[in-house]
């Protein structure tokens, strides 16, 4: 945490209401984002016990298990959970424009333009909190792998139909998320923490309704006291007025209100496997249908809670104005959607188990890219984030109080204008010739740091962005009185260099991928379903 | 002394507690581990074609009499130099100068003297990986129960305790085990060191003003909090996962103002200032020495933020820049 994150949180602390740590909103909140609020049930990996999910705020698709060791019943929910989140990413991906991209030709080896389809806007998952986050790829690890009926007649539980393809893109959404900048799966206890700073520490900031309760806090009270209500607070039963955001639930409510319930479930629908006549048997589907309902109702009363405030969160979000750079991060999460979209449509098998070494490497590598870029981008936005930077030396904004025509010393000179600027900052400028930037139309402008004069201004010699000619292009020197943010990493950030083919791997990193090793290159072989057994409970 | 009591009658309870789902899942998962002799559990550890182990009873009267009993079918095991499964043995470990006893899910005795620590979790270990925070908790777990382990070894003819233990886990998203050796040496130092590091309990108890109870009968709720207030506390957010009482300690933190109520890595940033009120002031040029590195670079901290908050980043003021 910088030092003036930590101030906004002590200020936080004396007035009681979370401090801003933006003045721009970082990330991009679509028009219709999907908002997921799963629960799970305690002690077993990734069994959902139920979720709220859609993209109208007033009307969730409410989905519960309500015995969750029932295979048929989870098989069920996760149906439904496809019949909900499948259109809806699917309504994205007819909707392109065509864009050119430089491809490499496979056969010459040459640099070509094509041109290929771009998805005009992306499906938005929108979850509670990074557990939730995780979640959602352990429902895409579980679901991906798995056979439908068609797909293969022997298999022992069938999959319902398109539940692996919603398991697919649940991974992707999941592995998209750890993607630093990356818009596509949000959780709303990231979202707010980004752009506010609260009076309590980072690790409680993880409980959303305490995060909301310090961000907006009912009038006249403090959000320290809203927030210890939201975290403790429980009604004269003994259940917590703020259920937690999931997916787990409240120990409490499992023992005193779940486990009952599904207990009279269970009886209810023993009683009417062993209904001997019509009569009796309506009369205890009845029972069953009301112990049901009874679960249902437990449930929904739990999540509700959490589905309003991830809709609160994005409220209070979308009150600040998008950054200008938030439209060139997004573009990247469409190029990831489309991409998807097509190994879809492709036919192309799941996501494997774990990734070769080359595709591991280069996800890293992006990753780090982007996190060099988000640090970069978000400075450029906000000046609240770039004051962060100057803090710690690695920006200045100056002042122009000088320039001074001068060429280069080549056969065609081109203008190399030194200027004088003053700095109240104190940037690590090192040595000699230490290069700096400066946003000139949305593009960087390279400047070359001299010296420094007896005065403490600063000389720096701009080297680039000029136009071609001899005088420099009009609007592209800076003037006397300018006053210029200039920051001391790029701008962009290139990758880094490229690694070899699948094929190509190295025995220092396992060797070719199996696909590889005998076969004919790019035909990965399929991965086997998950080992199965009758007595699992998942 | 029941710590959660203590903080619900201080009107600050914890949220500590356990999901029976979560409880009947662990015994279930426990109970198929070790079925059949513990022919799964050898297959677990390595062993081609099991036969099943022996099982001796450990059951005796009172705690010395379980860990002596533990100990005693600890010595036979390695005598007898066959596969031998201590299903929940008690072993004794001194902590802080009084002894505490401690029980493994498992120990498995190998023919070779080799006493092997079993941990059965129930979170899974998907596609061979477990979630590393809670494989790092099992591993710190299971470091106390090697340590303990190895009093016992210390006195037994040829045996030695296996610096790795076998951590049990479901497979995927089955029910079917998996199992993983975990290297516990590094665990193990820490533990070690902690354990000589602390302070004898009756060292602890001297330290208290006479008179001070925690009786949860006998005292009012004033009388309680009075008793917990003459003990210092050292709150820091880490406790909110660990201890009942934080909460408690949480509200008398912030009462004080103390700024590790942010993060103890706040209170490192912040030098010598130990309360809100003290880093505002001195941030705001009210308090403190400007030569003190510390306090200047808060006032400049604070000198930026409120230019960027202003928007005035773009028009120079006059007198600052010329």
């Amino acid at each position: 945490m910088s030092l003036i994150a930590t101030l906004a949180r002590l200020e936080a602390v004396e007035s009681g209401r979370a401090q801003p740590l933006a003045t721009v909103r970082h990330r991009r909140l679509t028009e219709r984002p999907m908002v997921f609020v799963p629960l799970t049930t305690a002690g077993e990996a990734g069994a959902p016990l139920g979720a709220l999910v859609g993209t109208d705020r007033e009307e969730p698709r409410l989905l519960v298990v309500a015995q969750p060791r029932d295979r048929d019943l989870r098989s069920a929910f996760l149906a439904e959970l496809a019949d909900v989140l499948l259109p809806y990413v699917d309504g994205f991906g007819d909707d392109v424009e065509l864009v050119e991209r430089k491809e490499t030709d496979a056969e010459t080896g040459k640099k070509v333009t094509v041109e290929v389809e771009l998805c005009a806007d992306a499906a938005q998952l929108i979850v509670p909190s990074r557990a939730g986050a995780e979640f959602v790829r352990l429902l895409g690890r579980s679901m991906r792998f798995r056979r439908t009926a068609e797909q293969d007649p022997d298999t022992p539980y069938p999959a319902p139909p398109r539940v692996p393809l919603l398991g697919r893109w649940l991974t992707h959404y999941g592995e998209r998320a750890r993607v630093p900048g990356s818009s596509l799966l949000l959780a709303a206890t990231d979202l707010l923490n980004r752009h506010w700073a609260t009076g309590q520490s980072s690790l409680e900031d993880q409980h959303l309704g305490a995060l909301l309760a310090w961000i907006d806090p009912p009038d006249g009270e403090s959000g320290a006291q809203a927030a210890l209500r939201a975290e403790l607070g429980r009604d004269r039963e003994g259940m917590l007025l703020r259920p937690p955001a999931g997916p787990a639930t409240d120990p409490v409510f499992d023992n005193r209100r779940l486990a009952p319930a599904m207990e009279r479930y269970d009886r209810a629908r023993q009683l009417l496997a062993a209904a001997e006549d019509g009569e009796s048997a309506d009369e205890r589907l009845g029972e069953l249908h009301r112990a049901e309902r009874e679960i249902r109702r437990l449930v929904a009363d739990q999540m509700r809670p959490t589905w309003d405030a991830v809709w609160r969160a994005l409220d209070l979000v979308r009150t600040l104005p998008e950054g200008s750079r938030v439209e060139d991060r997004w573009t990247r999460d469409r190029w990831s959607f489309t991409a998807h979209r097509d190994r879809v449509r492709a036919g192309e098998p799941p996501q494997p188990r774990r990734d070769d070494a080359v595709t591991a490497a280069q996800k890293l590598a992006a990753r780090e890219t982007a996190q060099a870029q988000l640090e970069a981008q978000e400075a450029l936005d906000d000046p609240l984030v770039l004051a962060g930077r100057r803090l710690s030396g690695e920006a200045f904004v100056s002042e122009v109080i000088d320039v001074e025509m001068a060429w280069s010393e080549s056969k065609r000179p081109s203008p190399r204008p030194l200027l004088t600027v003053r700095t109240e900052d104190h940037p690590h400028l090192g040595g000699r010739s230490a290069k700096v930037y400066r946003s000139l139309d949305g593009k960087p402008q390279t400047a070359q740091f001299v010296r420094y004069e007896e005065d403490g201004t600063l000389v720096l010699r701009v080297t680039d962005r000029m136009g071609r000619g001899k005088d420099p292009a009009e609007g592209s020197v800076p003037v006397k009185g300018d006053r210029i943010a200039w920051t001391l990493f790029e701008h962009d950030q290139r990758g880094g260099p490229k690694l070899p083919d699948p094929e190509e791997t190295p025995w220092t990193h396992g060797g070719p991928p199996a696909g590889f090793a005998g076969g004919t290159p790019g035909s990965h072989v399929a991965e086997m379903p998950d080992l199965v057994t009758p007595e699992d409970l998942l | 002394m029941d710590k959660a009591a203590l903080a619900s009658a201080l009107g600050s309870p914890g949220t500590f507690g356990q999901s029976q789902f979560a409880f009947m899942r662990g015994n279930a998962f426990e109970a198929k581990v070790k079925a059949d002799g513990g022919k799964e559990l050898l297959r677990l550890l390595g062993i081609d074609d099991p036969a099943g182990a022996l099982v001796p009873d450990l059951a005796a009267a009172g705690p010395e009499g379980r860990a002596a009993r533990t100990a005693l079918a600890l010595r036979e095991a390695t005598a007898a130099g066959a596969w031998t499964l201590l299903d929940h043995p008690l072993l004794a470990l001194d902590v802080a100068g009084s002894p505490a006893y401690v029980e493994p899910d498992a120990v498995v005795v190998g023919p070779d003297g080799r006493w092997t620590v079993v941990e059965i979790k129930s979170f899974p270990m998907i596609d061979a990986s477990a979630d590393s925070s809670k494989v790092g908790a099992a591993a710190r777990q299971a470091a106390v129960y090697v340590l303990a382990l190895e009093r016992v070894a210390a006195v037994t003819d040829a045996a030695q305790v296996a610096p790795g233990i076998l951590l049990v886990c479901p497979k995927d998203f089955s029910n079917l085990p998996t199992a993983s050796v975990v290297d516990v040496r590094k665990q193990l130092s820490v533990t070690r060191r902690q354990l000589a590091r602390l302070t004898r309990v009756e060292d602890i108890a001297a330290a208290l003003p006479e008179g001070v109870t925690f009786d949860l009968e006998a005292c009012s709720a004033d009388e309680l909090t009075a008793a917990v207030e003459s003990v210092p506390h050292a709150y820091a957010p880490d406790c909110l996962a660990a201890c009942e009482l934080a909460f408690h300690c949480r509200d008398r933190a912030r009462q004080a103002g103390a700024v590790q109520t942010l993060g103890r890595s706040v209170r490192g940033e912040l030098g010598g200032l130990t309360t809100v009120g003290g880093v505002l002031a001195a941030a705001r040029g009210e308090a403190g020495d400007p030569a003190d590195p510390a306090v200047a670079a808060l006032r400049r901290a604070a000198a930026l933020r409120a230019e960027a908050l202003a928007g005035t980043a773009g028009v120079p003021e006059a007198g600052v820049c010329r």
